[in-house]
């Protein structure tokens, strides 16, 4: 009659045992800090890691669409389909496409001589496009059944040759740019209104996305000219030190605009202060031809003369990305997707180009722990940003040779003037040589 | 412009040489005066005399070239603006003068009724101001138009300044910005878009129909759908945190009021009411400055408040208190005197007065009779106001009562006398004010110190003698011989008390004897006591009036002891050591330090400088303080712990018990313990080894070094601020899972397959909703990683505990 007592270890088996085999081992940790010396070496690995894994798997090309039979010219959004875009090219063709089926799903002719511009209506039920041939065209978005002919809506004959057209964002209006800037009602053949100012011809214009009233415009002046749609004259004018090509407001800052100069940089301006831009955005080495703002707004697209495509921080002076491939020539025309997810490129050797905005993104759903592991990894990135090691891998990036040699030869030559100016300054009598910063440098004059 | 005005100042010129030369003709005495008048335009005039010559000699050519027959026309050069000569070589008159709008219909003589009508109303036309301004030019129009229109546009668009910097700041931004509202959907929303199709729908669908139930069936009701307009969830939940503070505040005050209410203690009513009165008077003389009429209100009903008083029945000798009194009042002095107080008290009130007196107060003072009354018996203890454990209404008369009556009774009398008192005291008023508590302890401890001064000497001694060394320091002993810390607090409390009262005993005559004066005294002295610290220090002033106040009351103890025959030795030890207390009380650190201080050797500095003395005497007090340090030994034994570090070690591999026998108490032999005892080679010398000064560390290791930031970046502004950043892990190592879900939240979340669009005008409505809010939709202001700190911080209390 002996009664056993035996001690032994006992555990809650809530503790340990998973509810399913699919479940993750739970794994009961003490988080006090003083148990985890190592906590930030370790992160610090992690980070190395993640920003290596990063540099491998950053794969930005996704697909070229091609078809076109001369340089793509322009291209357009559809506002309402994400697998849809246009674009037009150099020999007057008009191409849509099936972004998804990666293929051209319709082609018109649309005018002789170079498509100048393409736009969608905010509907997503018509486009307008414009010529050399001084037309405005308005099509329809559906193909035309069997046996109908491909013929436009409506064909507005110009008086002078049409450089940009751009699209109102709610209401039936568009604008175009040539000889001066005309504002067209949807339903009539003349413009309802005109603005000019100085004799040069426009470039481009684009109407402002949230304060839809507003207008810019480039000129060949080396002007930018901002409007207002119900104002009778233009609001004001900046005159910089070489042309814009083109530019872009902020999606989601209504006064924030960014243009692409000939002299290889970006501006950002403040519409409120145009009397020296925001940000300047430097890195390409050739005249800067395109931009295109994300939907997000935090970011913006640049297509270049140098055969590359760099993304840019909105508020950063640096390039963040830079893409190029060995065939892609001259970029004409550049476009980030409504989703934020993609970015689309025409350039000179007729083909269109799709890349990845974030070029080691995972496309397609992701598993949440995939997703966690993703956010980490980013902040793990983020917050060791400054170690030397980390921020060498993750800045570094392949560049053809010519931009290479070209990105050396600026950095000699800006070096050696901003020394020369120094030597001057240093002989020169104390306050008679103001230092000029970069944002004033290229600003001439602001008309009133 | 400028053209036209020179050429109007140049006629003006050309009059005024004319005038001269008018004058010059008549009067030839006056000429000087003329031209000191218009010496300035003299010179002009000389120039244009000068033209007139140049162009005479021009016409003069002329002439003489026409004479040779050729009818040449040369148009001369025109080299200066001036308005003699025109474009045409012709000389315009007159061209300087104004012209008037009659001259324009001068040349019309016909009609001559039609003329004057005509030039009468030119007439008034020209006296008719508001003629309007010539036009700007069209070139400056628009220009005008431009600013006003840009300023216009550039307002407008700054209304998005805060959105703007909201989003920048926002911790977590996700698109698409307009996203459907979570939470129950209206049926109609759902059901919109649906059919019957299938034949047992349509059956269920026509069975619904025949019997008019309602298919549509709304989820929300009108209201609700207005309120969930009406404010967004955010607001919602902003308004509803404000509104529970509120809440929360108020059932706090109310429950304080409550608490404040329950309270029995009159002193306390009475100390809440005086500050109460304070407080209004105060008011009131602000309120005398700055609005006399609100003021005068302010008295008035004052006045009629008083008259209220005046018309009942209060201090009118009826209550049942004053009845009581009057019955003891044949045998009892107190009690007559209490009913005498009574009386006057209602005699003030019933007296008219011109100036309102304050209301409260008499009450208050009728109020504080009874307390008064009840205590009211013989003083026993003559010698010390503070025995009663509150002050009499007459100090004057006391303090002479004390100086006269002898004291019958010996210190043991006394102390019998007190004992029943105080436990009397005690009984009547537990709930003192803390004021008095503390006055009643001094007392109580002031007279225990006598007692001792008197009677106790030696038996503390003697007890304390294990500690002491000597017993000589008596006063020493009897001031530290209570444990309690507090002790020294309390008796400096106690000498600063008794300053105050030494300064009332200076000045007794001056004040006038009077009723309730006294508590005001202690009521006086109650803050300074509440305000002076805990650590009160001890200073030899205070020493001073402790020993001014024992030589005050010495004579009593001193008279009462002569009777007493058994503490003659210990009085005689104080009678000895009166001149001497002062120095005695002081803490002599000879004796409480049992260890020998060391004996620090200074150099002084040279005394001749008289100017450097301060910077001398600092530097002293610096040499002083640090005398004990040796810094260059110090130094030199961590350079040698620093090279000692360095130095390799034996690494001894031996294993015992292998190859022989192992166990307690055999060591390994000899010749394997050699085997196994590696030396390592020597390091390279030292960097420092020949700079006797300074130690190089060598532990700096340049592959680490690659690893290492070298400069703190943009965003931080000094290395520790970087560091701490660092420091917080962000893995689910390290953390909780929802703690590394807040932290590793992705600053910029789209929707895949969404089309992001603009930014639209609703945003700006809600952003300057927000801004008016003050509060962000995206993410609250404190970071995940504040979070994890506090939890942090948390855990660590809970392990502490």
């Amino acid at each position: 009659h002996y009664a056993m007592k035996v001690k032994v270890l006992s555990r809650n088996p809530d503790d340990y045992v998973r509810e399913t085999k699919l479940d993750i081992q739970r794994v009961p940790r003490n988080y006090d800090p003083s148990l985890h010396p190592f906590e930030v070496t370790r992160e610090y690995t992690r980070a190395l890691n993640a920003t290596k894994l990063e540099r491998v798997f950053a794969k930005p090309f996704l697909a070229s669409l091609d078809g076109h039979r001369d340089g793509v010219n322009c291209m357009a959004k559809h506002p309402k389909s994400l697998s849809t875009i246009l674009s037009g090219s150099c020999d007057g063709e008009l191409k849509l496409w099936n972004l998804t089926k990666r293929e051209c799903v319709r082609t018109l002719q649309a005018h002789e001589g170079f498509v100048r511009g393409v736009v969608v209506r905010f509907c997503g039920s018509s486009f307008f496009t414009i010529g050399d041939d001084k037309n405005i065209k308005q099509w329809k978005m559906e193909t035309p059944g069997y046996g109908e002919e491909e013929e436009p809506i409506n064909t507005i004959l110009g008086k002078s040759v049409f450089t940009s057209i751009d699209h109102h964002h709610k209401d039936a209006v568009f604008v175009t740019s040539g000889q001066q800037v005309d504002i067209w009602d949807e339903q009539r053949t003349s413009p309802i209104r005109s603005f000019s100012w100085g004799v040069d011809s426009i470039n481009c214009v684009r109407f402002n996305p949230v304060e839809t009233e507003l207008l810019a415009s480039c000129a060949s002046d080396r002007s930018i000219v901002l409007y207002d749609m119900r104002e009778a004259a233009p609001l004001k004018k900046v005159i910089m030190t070489m042309r814009s090509n083109t530019l872009c407001w902020n999606p989601m800052e209504a006064y924030h605009f960014t243009c692409c100069n000939e002299d290889y940089n970006l501006y950002t301006y403040d519409m409120r202060y145009l009397d020296k831009p925001y940000t300047v955005h430097m890195d390409h080495v050739s005249a800067v031809l395109d931009v295109d703002y994300s939907p997000t707004g935090q970011e913006f697209v640049s297509a270049s003369f140098d055969k590359s495509i760099r993304i840019f921080p909105k508020d950063g002076g640096h390039s963040r990305e830079v893409y190029h491939t060995k065939r892609m020539q001259h970029v004409i025309c550049i476009k980030w997707s409504s989703d934020n997810k993609y970015i689309l490129s025409g350039s000179d050797e007729m083909n269109i180009r799709l890349w990845k905005a974030n070029a080691a993104e995972k496309l397609g759903m992701l598993a949440p722990r995939e997703k966690a592991a993703v956010n980490y990894n980013q902040k793990l990135k983020e917050k060791f940003q400054h170690h030397p090691q980390i921020r060498r891998i993750a800045r570094h990036r392949h560049l053809p040779k010519a931009v290479y040699s070209q990105v050396k030869e600026i950095r000699i030559m800006k070096e050696a003037r901003s020394r020369k100016e120094r030597n001057v300054r240093k002989h020169a009598k104390p306050g008679s040589m103001p230092v000029v910063t970069e944002k004033e440098k290229h600003v001439v004059t602001v008309v009133k | 412009m400028a053209k036209s005005k020179t050429t109007r100042k140049k006629g003006k010129v050309t009059k005024m040489t004319s005038a001269t030369v008018v004058v010059q003709g008549t009067e030839d005495d006056e000429e000087e005066l003329h031209q000191a008048l218009t010496e300035d335009v003299i010179s002009a005039s000389e120039d244009e005399g000068g033209s007139d010559d140049e162009r005479k000699h021009c016409r003069l050519l002329e002439a003489i070239s026409s004479l040779g027959g050729k009818t040449r026309k040369k148009l001369t050069e025109r080299s200066e603006a001036s308005i003699q000569v025109s474009e045409f070589t012709v000389n315009a008159e007159g061209e300087g003068d104004k012209i008037n709008l009659s001259d324009l219909i001068g040349t019309l003589d016909k009609a001559p009724t039609a003329l004057t009508a005509t030039k009468k109303q030119l007439k008034n036309l020209e006296h008719n101001h508001t003629a309007l301004d010539t036009p700007l030019t069209r070139k400056e129009t628009e220009q005008i138009q431009r600013v006003v229109a840009f300023e216009k546009t550039s307002k407008e668009v700054s209304r998005w300044q805060s959105v703007v910097v909201q989003n920048q700041k926002a911790e977590q931004l996700v698109f698409p910005l307009n996203q459907e509202p979570s939470g129950p959907k209206r049926m109609e929303h759902v059901v919109s878009g649906w059919k019957a199709q299938t034949p047992l729908e349509q059956e269920i669908f026509n069975l619904l129909h025949v019997n008019q139930q309602p298919l549509h069936n709304p989820v929300l009701t009108q209201n609700e759908e207005a309120t969930m307009k009406a404010m967004s969830l955010e607001e919602a939940k902003i308004r509803r945190a404000e509104l529970q503070k509120v809440r929360a505040l108020q059932s706090y005050y109310e429950a304080k009021a409550r608490r404040e209410k329950k309270i029995k203690s009159k002193t306390y009513h009475r100390v809440q009411k005086k500050v109460m009165r304070k407080e209004y008077l105060k008011r009131f003389d602000e309120m005398v400055k700055t609005d006399p009429a609100a003021a005068l209100e302010e008295l008035k009903k004052m006045e009629l408040s008083r008259m209220k008083e005046r018309m009942s029945l209060k201090h009118q000798n009826s209550g049942k208190w004053a009845r009581s009194k009057a019955i003891m009042a044949k045998y009892d002095d107190g009690a007559r005197k209490a009913m005498q107080q009574q009386l006057e008290v209602n005699k003030d009130l019933t007296m008219k007065l011109v100036i309102p007196t304050n209301e409260e107060d008499e009450d208050e003072v009728a109020e504080a009779l009874p307390d008064f009354v009840n205590d009211a018996e013989p003083i026993l203890d003559p010698i010390n106001p503070w025995m009663r454990g509150k002050l009499s209404t007459e100090p004057a008369a006391q303090e002479e009562s004390n100086c006269l009556v002898p004291p019958a009774a010996g210190p043991g009398d006394v102390k019998a006398g007190d004992g029943p008192d105080l436990l009397r005291e005690e009984e009547e008023q537990v709930e003192e004010t803390e004021e008095e508590a503390i006055l009643r302890g001094f007392e109580e401890r002031r007279k225990l110190r006598r007692a001792k001064d008197a009677v106790e000497v030696a038996p503390v001694v003697m007890e304390e003698s294990e500690e002491m060394p000597t017993g000589k320091k008596a006063e020493m002993v009897t001031i530290e011989s209570s444990d309690d810390d507090d002790e020294v607090v309390e008796i400096s409390e106690f000498t600063s008390l008794y300053r105050g009262l030494v300064k009332d005993h200076v000045e007794p005559p001056v004040e006038p004897p009077r009723a309730g004066a006294d508590p005001c005294v202690s009521q006086g002295e109650g803050p300074a006591l509440l305000e002076e610290g805990l650590v009160r220090v001890r200073t030899l002033e205070d020493m001073e009036l402790l020993g001014q106040d024992v030589s005050a009351c010495e004579p009593a103890p001193q008279t009462t002891q002569t009777l007493s025959t058994e503490q003659t030795e210990p009085q005689s030890a104080t009678k000895q050591a009166d001149g001497k207390r002062k120095r005695k009380k002081m803490i002599d650190p000879n004796e409480v330090l049992t260890k020998e201080a060391k004996v620090i050797k200074v150099p002084f500095a040279p005394t001749a400088v008289e100017d450097v003395e301060d910077t001398d005497e600092q530097r002293f007090i610096i040499k002083e303080a640090f005398a004990g340090d040796d810094v260059i030994s110090d130094f030199l034994k961590d350079k040698k712990k620093q090279e000692s570090a360095g130095m390799p070690k034996v690494v001894d591999l031996t294993l015992p018990g292998w190859g022989e026998w192992g166990g307690g108490g055999l060591q390994p032999s000899r010749s394997k313990r050699k085997r196994f005892r590696i030396k390592v080679a020597p390091p390279p010398p030292r960097k420092d080894q020949k700079l006797l000064n300074v130690i190089l560390s060598e532990k700096r290791n340049s592959s680490v070094a690659a690893h290492q930031v070298s400069q703190v970046m943009f965003p931080f502004t000094n290395p520790a601020q970087f560091e701490r950043t660092i420091r917080a892990p962000v893995g689910h190592t390290w953390n909780t899972g929802n703690a590394v879900q807040k932290i590793t939240a992705p600053k910029i979340v789209t929707q895949l397959g969404a089309i992001i669009e603009p930014i639209s005008r609703e945003e700006l409505v809600k952003g300057e909703n927000q801004a008016v809010t003050g509060k962000s939709n995206l993410r609250s202001d404190q970071g995940p990683q504040q979070k994890r700190r506090s939890q942090q911080k948390k855990k660590h209390k809970h392990k502490k505990n």
